[in-house]
């Protein structure tokens, strides 16, 4: 029973994990593919160590062995570090390259070019 | 202040890193190894932390973070992600940089609703600008060029974000 509730974390994140690589391909500039390549992949992260932590827990619960316990608290906090890290980088990507003049493709408006070239004049 | 509250935090970060290593409890070994290293971090970040580093003794705040990320931004995340699934798959994109004015007093509240703001799919902050009182957001499908506020991005985030980053 426990093996379909793993299994179906697993599927969940192979599915978005693909969808966020296809999104490389599919996309055209940095920052719609910053959208896809570390939006989707760490929603499915999350469940790849949703899956991680149940099998630990599981196991810990059948064997008793305190390996298990520490193999779900690391995943845990690697979740956690993920998660604070992952918006703050792709932020620092985006500013980067808005900064060095990459334009977003296909604008329909850019809110942000036309406020730095009022501060320019 | 600050110097106690780094010692006491990092010390349960070791404490969860190394639970197991005697039983299901800690070695004398960790837990000495533990006090040492969490007071080298919290005397080297002393002065890195700022004054108002009380809030982070406050347990209402965790617990506010612990339901507003389970709840809201979990949901929030689930479905910006089916729908950026969508438009990796069909295309349909309409990308644009939107500035978004939001009514926040400090920092804090800043960084929680820029970071809820990117790790929601379809929506990522390129800046934030206390001084105009604004977020720059890349949305990857524009449904609003000059938004009156933060909710057609974001929802409810930025009541979350007043509130927990107070």
């Amino acid at each position: 029973m426990i093996e379909y509730v793993i299994y179906a974390f697993l599927a969940i994140n192979i599915i978005f994990n693909l969808l966020g690589s296809f999104s490389l391909h599919r996309f055209p500039d940095v920052y719609t593919r910053l959208h896809g390549a570390t939006k989707c992949t760490t929603f499915g992260t999350i469940f790849a160590v949703l899956a991680v932590v149940t099998h630990a827990l599981y196991r810990l619960k059948v064997t008793g062995d305190p390996k298990y316990l520490q193999m779900a608290l690391h995943s845990g906090v690697a979740l956690v570090a993920l998660l604070l890290t992952n918006p703050t980088g792709a932020h620092a990507i985006a500013k980067a390259a808005h900064l060095s003049g990459v334009k977003p493709a296909k604008a329909v408006i850019d809110a942000y070019e036309e406020k730095l070239r009022g501060e320019a004049q | 202040m600050s110097f106690i509250i780094v010692f006491m935090w990092s010390f349960v970060l070791w404490l969860v890193l190394t639970a197991g290593t005697k039983g299901m409890l800690w070695s004398a070994e960790e837990l000495v190894a533990g006090v040492v290293f969490s007071l080298i971090v919290g005397y080297a970040t002393r002065n890195i932390i700022g004054e108002k580093a009380d809030r982070f003794l406050s347990p209402s705040k965790w617990v506010g973070f612990v339901v507003y990320s389970l709840g809201p931004l979990f949901w929030g995340m689930t479905k910006a992600n089916l729908d950026v699934a969508y438009r990796v798959i069909t295309g349909k994109i309409k990308p644009g940089i939107v500035r978004v004015p939001v009514d926040l007093d400090n920092d804090a509240q800043y960084t929680i609703l820029s970071n809820s703001i990117t790790l929601t799919p379809g929506t990522l902050t390129i800046d934030a600008c206390p001084e105009e009182k604004a977020l720059y957001v890349h949305w990857i499908y524009v449904r609003d060029e000059y938004p009156e506020s933060s909710e057609p991005i974001s929802g409810s985030f930025e009541k979350w974000a007043r509130r927990l980053g107070r």
